[in-house]
């Protein structure tokens, strides 16, 4: 046996892994290796620790030093100065507004807020350990309900806890739970969710990659509760190393006796397997998933009966999502009471949220409920990139809908977001600024939405290509009067009869862009000008004739020859021809071209007698 | 594993292995690791302390370094930080100092006056 001195552990979570922290753990391997440290030192592969912004990160101990931004180069460097000689690299140290360096990972802002419970080992131990997942309790939660407590006991103790789900509608856990306990079958399943499918959210993969066993541990607690002995795990295709990593982990806790027969010697027999999903939206949807897991193509059926009542191959089901499971042993090792007191008065304890968009600190953060979004915008998420304002934060991904700075207060939590027109999802979060055009906002999310409609009821799969098709004339400068009431009208009534959750929110991002910024509509429909000139008909360039300095760098890049002129005359965007590549406007070396709202009057008139000779041919 | 007795005897083993992540440490070994350390030997040093401590399966004891203590007269310079005691530091290191200290200090908490340089911050 050797002893260690220095735990180094690197983050391979998505985002430093493709920011490169595989080949900067290769190199490590590599220096150490040469300079015959390889004894002393832990190198240690970790899930996500969260500040993804700063990738690739890595945190060393026993000092707890926090290095971001680490590249291939600085790995030599590490290790003579920080390895050999105790110097900790001061450059590749964290600096906070005021340049104070921050060394050690506790002190770094990011973390302040944030409490972690679904998130606890991630980041801190190696997925791929099962003795590490026990070091930090693993385990400890089950071995005590197993020898110690009856089902209801445990349906009891989640009931105390205030669980919600965490996968998007917030259904408390334990009526599932109860109901499938109350079923009398033969044979009860237990799903474990992890078709994550929002744009931007990452949450159940990192958990997945980054601590296999807690969700393993949470799926057995659950089984046990309701009387299941088989398991599924439905992950898409699309997170390889989360597969490869849970199915390292059930083989390990079958190796060691947790999971199989006769678990820590009670009556309790469990076991679990992965089913590959292949990438749908909708296979999300519960009803969908069941489907697919069964072979079926995946399309949601109508509820009820409820997976409780008659869920995979008709047996009595629950599905929940990896978070959901991830806070379950740390409620069982910390107790009801705890997780209660975190949160507000009907959702409790934490979420985990993915901080994307135009933020400093994007990454995985995991904050007590009850927040304000200002807390976990500014004081999390480090606030705006450069010096844009806040405009609009679009929370549960195209389910969701968009708040605006006089929600900044607001509490995060299941009622009171959906109360404003968003909806706490699965935790996506994607913070806007200023610049931002909330129609194209509205259109990306219905494009999501048109592509991952399955197909199956009218309303979602007519109704959302209608949305679509105005947002898109809206855009491209041909919207008429009537449209935001037709597209209110529609949105509702997509709403009311769509047969799964996919369709009956999906028009929630048009209508809350409709709710809080209907004057852009009102702009682009009325005026024929997007305001930040983001939908490129309703914009167009222009050049300054007392700026140009007529050098014709301008005319030469343009690559549809639209830019005429000479030295005398300066030069003249044609306006009928321009395709709105903006080349120009990058190249100019005085800063001659700008980006101006609405319409070019040429374009409109050109429209007016377009319109005008289809008439008469009519 | 069939009890919880079972899962905490893996736990413990486990915890040790991740003491330098925060475990239960009774004593810290800091090398002064600076340019003028290492010159005079100190990576011999900490490699004596690592072999000696993992040998005699000290599992509460943890080994780090430092960088330039400023006693370079003296190097190689070992601090030994005991909670709720006085920091001892030795000087004038060697790898055979390194095992009476090991024997004598860590492991029976009687201080080796003869190598010590400095006592306290």
């Amino acid at each position: 046996m050797s002893l260690k001195r220095i735990d180094l552990l690197i983050c391979c979570g998505s985002g430093c892994v493709s920011a490169g922290s595989l080949k900067i753990k290769e190199k490590f391997h590599e220096v150490l290796d040469q300079k015959g440290l390889t004894s002393e030192i832990n190198i240690i592969e970790t899930g996500c620790m969260g500040p993804c912004d700063y990738g690739p990160v890595m945190v060393i101990y026993p000092e707890g030093i926090f290095y971001k931004k680490v590249t291939v180069e600085d790995v030599e460097e590490i290790v003579t100065e920080h390895f050999e000689k105790g110097r900790p690299v001061k450059r590749l140290m964290l600096q906070d507004m005021d340049e104070k360096t921050i060394p050690a990972q506790k002190d770094v802002p990011f973390y302040q807020k944030q409490i972690k419970v679904a998130l606890e080992n991630c980041g801190y131990i190696d997925p791929e350990s099962l003795d590490e997942y026990i070091a930090t309790g693993g385990y400890e939660a089950l071995g005590t309900v197993l020898t110690t407590m009856k089902p209801l006991d445990v349906i009891e103790i989640i009931k105390n806890s205030g669980l919600r789900g965490r996968g998007g509608g917030g259904f408390p856990t334990h009526i599932k739970w109860k109901m499938v306990h109350d079923a009398v079958a033969d044979q009860k399943y237990y799903i474990c969710n992890g078709d994550e499918g929002d744009p931007g959210a990452f949450m159940d993969r990192s958990l997945l990659e980054g601590d296999p066993h807690r969700i393993l541990e949470g799926m057995m607690i659950g089984a046990y509760a309701m009387g299941a002995s088989r398991g599924y795990l439905y992950i898409r295709a699309e997170y390889p190393l989360a597969i490869k990593r849970i199915k390292m982990a059930i083989a390990q806790a079958h190796e060691m006796g947790l999971m199989g027969e006769n678990i820590f010697g009670s009556d309790f027999c469990f076991d679990a397997e992965v089913r590959t999903g292949a990438g749908a939206f909708v296979c999300g949807e519960e009803t969908a998933l069941i489907h697919s897991i069964e072979g079926n193509r995946g399309n949601p059926s109508p509820k009820p009966p409820y997976p409780a009542v008659s869920g995979l191959w008709g047996k009595p089901t629950v599905v929940n999502n990896v978070e959901t499971l991830g806070n379950i042993p740390t409620i069982f090792r910390k107790g009801a009471e705890w997780f209660a007191s975190m949160g507000t008065a009907t959702s409790k304890g934490t979420k985990v949220f993915a901080l994307t968009g135009d933020i400093r600190n994007t990454g995985l953060v995991e904050v007590p409920m009850g927040i304000t979004l200002r807390e976990l915008i500014f004081d999390v998420g480090g606030g705006m990139v450069g010096d844009r304002n806040f405009k609009a934060v679009q929370l549960g991904g195209p389910s969701g809908g968009c708040l605006t700075t006089e929600h900044l207060d607001v509490p995060v939590d299941y009622e009171t977001l959906k109360e404003k027109g968003a909806m706490m999802g699965s935790g996506g979060v994607i913070v806007m600024n200023d610049q931002k055009c909330m129609v194209n906002v509205a259109k990306f999310f219905m494009d999501f939405c048109v592509d991952e409609s399955c197909g199956k009821c009218s309303p979602c799969r007519i109704g959302l290509k209608q949305l679509y098709e105005i947002l898109e004339r809206i855009t491209n400068g041909e919207g008429k009067e009537g449209d935001i009431d037709e597209l209110i009208r529609l949105g509702e009534a997509v709403n009311k009869l769509s047969l799964c959750g996919l369709g009956q929110t999906a028009p929630n991002p048009v209508l809350s862009t409709l709710r809080y910024f209907r004057n852009e509509y009102e702009a682009h429909i009325r005026d024929k000008a997007c305001a930040n000139k983001v939908c490129l008909p309703l914009m167009h360039f222009n050049i300054h004739k007392d700026k140009c300095i007529g050098c014709s760098l301008c005319a030469r890049k343009c690559p549809v020859t639209c830019i005429s002129g000479s030295r005398e005359e300066k030069y003249t965007i044609h306006q009928l021809d321009c395709i709105k590549c903006g080349n120009c406007m990058e190249v100019c070396p005085v800063k001659a071209i700008d980006k101006i709202a609405g319409m070019h009057p040429e374009v409109v008139a050109h429209k007016i007698a377009e319109k005008k000779a289809l008439e008469s041919e009519d | 594993m069939k009890t919880l007795a079972d899962l905490k005897k893996i736990r413990e083993k486990a915890q040790e292995e991740m003491k330098l992540r925060g475990g239960n440490v009774r004593m810290k070994i800091v090398v002064g690791m600076g340019t003028s350390g290492i010159a005079m030997g100190a990576r011999e040093v900490m490699k004596t302390f690592l072999e000696e401590i993992a040998n005699r399966n000290l599992t509460d004891v943890l080994v780090t370094q430092t960088g330039e203590k400023g006693l370079s007269s003296m190097e190689p310079v070992v601090d030994v930080i005991e909670e709720g005691k006085e920091k001892i530091t030795y000087g004038n290191m060697s790898p055979e100092k390194v095992k009476k200290v090991v024997v004598e200090h860590i492991v029976n908490g009687r201080i080796v006056s003869d190598y010590v340089v400095a006592t306290g911050n």
